[in-house]
């Protein structure tokens, strides 16, 4: 504060300058048109599923089988039904396979495995899984449990299918939460005396559930929207089933299916299940992050 | 708070007798925990009931002897061939600059240092005159043994006050017994029960962190055992949760053999009973607190405590 002129010549050095303002404007610029352009598509299939969707839901949409009468229009062609349902039920079973062995692999690779060889292998191959296409483990299910055994197509193969899709990425989503506990937990369960198999089942795997449930929703939101496993292992159907066993339906091969009538009220019917199909999805997206915000750990 | 005073109502025996059950219970006649945690500890999981029945109990602590310990993260040497002896039911504190390896050391002793990735030991560790790293020796048994309490307060967060302190018992298989009694007895024995008792169902987390290092030391107590390791127990402390922990420590030596570790010197020279200086993974000089922070034999010594280096 000594001398004025001094004084500003030292804030001088703090000023923007107009070239670093505008290479500032520019970048940001750059970055929001990125994001509008990434939104726009988004935002238009949402408004053409509901445009198209919307309107053909009704009670008996979601309430009746389809009927496999596609020529006449109208509502004889029937709803959803067994497609809403053939897809739980297929999910459901591919969940309870790939979600055990899921989290079984990931806790080894996390408490065990480690830096080990065979460790690292695993991971390479679970990263492998994750960019194989669906349809290979379609034709892989179909080869190995249809071909192979001289049988037909059954909704349990649908979920074999299915559970080899999810796997990789229940484990990785697994093993990324159990990396996010706190090593000092571990280390005071271990401390206490207690062996290994209890301080994770008792202290690690509770502090890492809300973590895994999301990825393990997120898992079956994508297994849920998939056709191409579907289409050659639980093949399509029109009534409703409950048996495992045989044929059944399911959202994305009614879709498939439906698409590629000639008739109008049938595609229409197939924009009406590409909604349901979106909002069930939904639905299990919000409850993951439900569960998310209450986690401390995710 | 008295050292002396009596255990809480839970117990019903006193203390001196509960030892000599527990002596007979573990297949000797003897009183005193020598043969006791011999028993204990050499492969012997399916314990007895005797221990952890009635939580925290007076007992007498296990002396602990380092002999030519030597510490390996990898191939690098962080603990370099250590004699030293934790004499039973005394506090030992261990001083020495950031990285001299002090942790490494006592965390050889519950055998957590094995737990790191690529970490090994070298040497021995005599628990009274039981080897913990003799191959026929079970891991968990020797940290049923050697409780720990970590730097930072680490309740586990997915439960209670109560299930925090339980968790030793139910994780240790040891429900055996009234276990809410077990539980109220640790607390008592951490001097946090007058501060919890009404909210024993609310998240360990949500206590201070004073509070939150007692429930570790409680948690720790549960399981009743003869050894307590603190590394920097305070660090993370108000002065106030301090003293209180310091406190803590001068009550605990009448039940439990402690060694804590600590930069700070002047908590050194208020609970420790001997003091280790140690200096890039060598035992300088250990002896009487009293004497190494007045006269200590080693001019490194000297210049470390009145704050020449490190």
């Amino acid at each position: 504060m000594s001398a004025p002129a001094h004084g500003a010549e030292r804030l001088a050095r703090f000023a923007v300058t107009p070239a670093r303002r505008r290479k500032d404007t520019l970048a940001r610029g750059a970055i929001l048109t990125g994001t509008v352009l990434a939104v726009i598509p988004l935002l238009l299939i949402v408004y053409y599923l509901l445009l198209k969707g919307l309107g053909t839901w009704s009670v008996s949409f979601f309430t009746t089988d389809p009927t496999g009468n596609t020529f006449f229009g109208g509502s004889s062609i029937g709803g959803i039904k067994s497609a809403i349902l053939g897809t739980v039920e297929i999910v459901a079973l591919a969940s309870a396979i790939s979600i055990p062995i899921g989290v079984g692999v990931a806790v080894w690779l996390v408490e065990y495995g480690r830096a080990s060889a065979f460790a690292k292998a695993v991971r390479f191959f679970v990263d492998v899984l994750t960019g194989v296409p669906s349809i290979l483990f379609g034709l892989f299910v179909y080869i190995v449990l249809i071909v192979g055994t001289g049988t037909t197509y059954a909704g349990w193969k649908g979920s074999v299918a299915l559970s080899l899709l999810m796997l990789p990425i229940v484990i990785r989503s697994a093993e990324v939460v159990l990396l996010l506990v706190p090593n000092a937990l571990r280390e005071s369960a271990l401390a206490l005396g207690a062996p290994r198999w209890r301080v994770i089942w008792s202290v690690v795997l509770p502090a890492a559930l809300p973590g895994m449930v999301t990825g393990v929703l997120l898992a079956i939101a994508r297994a849920a929207g998939e056709t191409a496993p579907l289409l050659f292992t639980a093949a399509a159907t029109l009534g409703t089933s409950f048996n495992l066993g045989g044929f059944m339906n399911s959202l994305p091969v009614q879709i498939y299916k439906d698409v590629t009538s000639p008739t109008t009220a049938v595609v229409d019917r197939a924009w009406g299940a590409a909604l349901t199909l979106v909002v069930m999805i939904l639905i299990l997206n919000v409850i993951a992050r439900v569960i998310a915000r209450r986690s401390r750990l995710a | 708070m008295t050292p002396e005073r009596p255990i809480p109502e839970v117990t019903d025996v006193d203390p001196e007798s509960r030892t000599e059950q527990e002596g007979e219970a573990q297949g000797s006649a003897q009183p005193g925990a020598v043969p006791a945690a011999r028993a204990r500890i050499s492969g012997q999981r399916a314990e007895p009931s005797a221990n952890g029945d009635t939580g925290v109990q007076a007992k007498r602590g296990l002396s602990v002897k380092l002999e030519g310990l030597r510490a390996f993260y990898g191939a690098a040497e962080q603990v370099k061939g250590i004699d030293l002896e934790f004499r039973a039911n005394e506090v030992t504190a261990i001083i020495g600059p950031s990285g001299c390896g002090k942790s490494t050391m006592i965390r050889c002793i519950n055998r957590m240092h094995e737990e790191i990735p690529g970490a090994h030991a070298q040497g021995r560790v005599l628990l009274e005159d039981l080897d913990v790293y003799d191959p026929s020796v079970d891991v968990v048994a020797v940290r049923r043994a050697v409780g720990m309490v970590f730097q930072k307060p680490n309740p586990f967060p997915t439960m209670s006050v109560f299930d925090n302190v339980a968790a030793g018992l139910r994780l240790t298989s040891r429900r055996r017994g009234d276990l809410r009694a077990k539980v109220e007895a640790a607390l008592r024995g951490a001097g946090l029960w007058e501060e919890v008792a009404e909210r024993l169902d609310e998240p360990g987390a949500g206590l201070s962190g004073g509070q939150q290092q007692r429930l570790c030391i409680a948690r720790s107590l549960a399981v009743n055992p003869e050894v307590i390791l603190m590394d920097e127990p305070c660090s993370a402390l108000d002065p106030v949760a301090t003293l209180k922990i310091e406190e803590l420590i001068d009550e605990l030596k009448q039940r439990v053999t402690i060694v804590i570790v600590t930069h700070n010197m002047q908590q050194a020279a208020r609970v420790a009973d001997r003091t280790a200086f140690m200096l890039d993974g060598l035992l300088v000089e250990v002896g009487p607190t009293k004497e190494i922070f007045t006269k200590p034999g080693d001019p490194r010594t000297e210049e470390y405590v009145t704050g020449k280096f490190g």
